[in-house]
């Protein structure tokens, strides 16, 4: 009886396996016919941050639009201020298309940049980029996962600075990354760039 | 005691106005000019004012330091970005401005950098900052702020 039960067992754990072979072939096939698509380097993905208002703000925010995202900081005096008037300059130039795109401004300073000190940060330059910050830990996930660089670098009196990216990434309506716009690009490059972000929606 | 108010108030906008209308200074052997600032967003704590500085003597200038009362520091530091990444640092032991040469304080390069803000600059208000040198001493430079963002001390509508 014993005997028999092993055989049957052994039968059903061959078939098994078999079936997990044939599924793992299939699988394998599709993804590598889909190769093309998922070769493109990992950079992004799902986040969890705090909006302006102190509110939870997550990828699901985007509404599946494309995402046009800076990293930077409130104590920042140049490439900060520049990159967000540049933006307020795509917006002003893209007209009513900009509904279709998100414009994200994330904080690498967490510590320094509360939802409060943020949101009037940005608001100062426009209304149409949202300010995100977060916990310490929502922030580094981001920066992370994102790929961005971004240290604190000590000065006197125990102030410091951050050394950050100075790109605004371009994310499709599905969450992956694009390209960059670099730090002062000319709007004769930076906008069809984004007009070519829109037409992949 | 009213009248002593007003020659003072008067006195002051004539020095204001004077210091506005002036487009290059010069300060020994330097001609300091182009000087700008930018409005700040409410809360922002950091700022940075540009300008020029022309080296007509026959040795090297030393731009060491600069004075404000607008920020807990003031101070002057480079910015560079390589490799998509803005790094900022404060020279120590200030620029070195050749004989002959003219330094740029400008966005993406110098500036003067306020560090801890009292309060936002706002457009139209003008900036005295002192800014010193080795030889020549320090120097009151006027920064008129122009609009947030913006990227040069150029008006333009």
């Amino acid at each position: 009886m014993n005997v028999a039960k092993t055989i049957r067992y052994g039968a059903w754990a061959a078939v098994a396996l078999l079936v997990a072979a044939v599924s793992a072939v299939t699988v394998m096939k599709f993804v590598k016919e889909d190769v093309p698509q998922a070769a493109t380097v990992q950079i992004g993905g799902p986040f969890e941050l705090v909006d302006g208002k102190g509110q939870v703000f997550t990828d699901k925010n985007l509404d599946g639009k494309p995402t046009l995202m800076f990293f930077g900081f409130t104590y920042c005096p140049d490439v900060c201020p520049t990159t967000l008037s540049d933006m307020q300059g795509w917006i002003d130039n893209l007209g009513p298309k900009a509904d279709d795109l998100n414009f994200v401004f994330v904080s690498v300073d967490p510590e320094r940049d509360t939802p409060d000190v943020i949101a009037d940060y940005v608001a100062a330059f426009g209304s149409h980029v949202v300010p995100l910050t977060g916990s310490v830990d929502q922030v580094k996930k981001v920066v992370k996962d994102y790929r961005v660089y971004a240290r604190k670098v000590p000065l006197e009196d125990g102030d410091y600075t951050m050394d950050h990216t100075a790109a605004v990434y371009m994310l499709n309506g599905d969450l992956d990354f694009v390209g960059t716009i670099s730090y002062q690009e000319p709007e004769e490059t930076a906008l069809p760039k984004i007009r070519k972000l829109l037409g992949s929606s | 005691m009213k009248t002593r108010a007003l020659l003072v108030a008067a006195a002051l906008v004539a020095f204001t106005g004077s210091a506005a209308l002036a487009d290059s200074i010069q300060h020994g052997d330097l001609t300091i000019k182009d000087a700008w600032s930018r409005a700040t967003p409410p809360k922002a704590k950091g700022a940075g004012a540009f300008v020029s500085i022309t080296n007509n003597g026959s040795e090297d200038a030393h731009l060491t330091g600069a004075v404000s009362g607008y920020a807990k520091r003031t101070e002057i530091h480079e910015m560079a970005v390589n490799d998509g990444v803005m790094k900022m640092r404060k020279l120590e032991d200030g620029v070195v401005i050749p004989a002959g040469k003219t330094l740029e304080l400008k966005p993406g390069s110098y500036h003067v950098m306020f560090m801890g803000l009292k309060q936002p600059f706002k457009m139209g208000e003008e900036l005295k900052v002192t800014l010193e040198f080795e030889k020549a001493g320090p120097v009151e430079v006027t920064f008129p702020v122009m609009k947030m963002g913006a990227k040069s001390g150029k008006m333009h509508h």
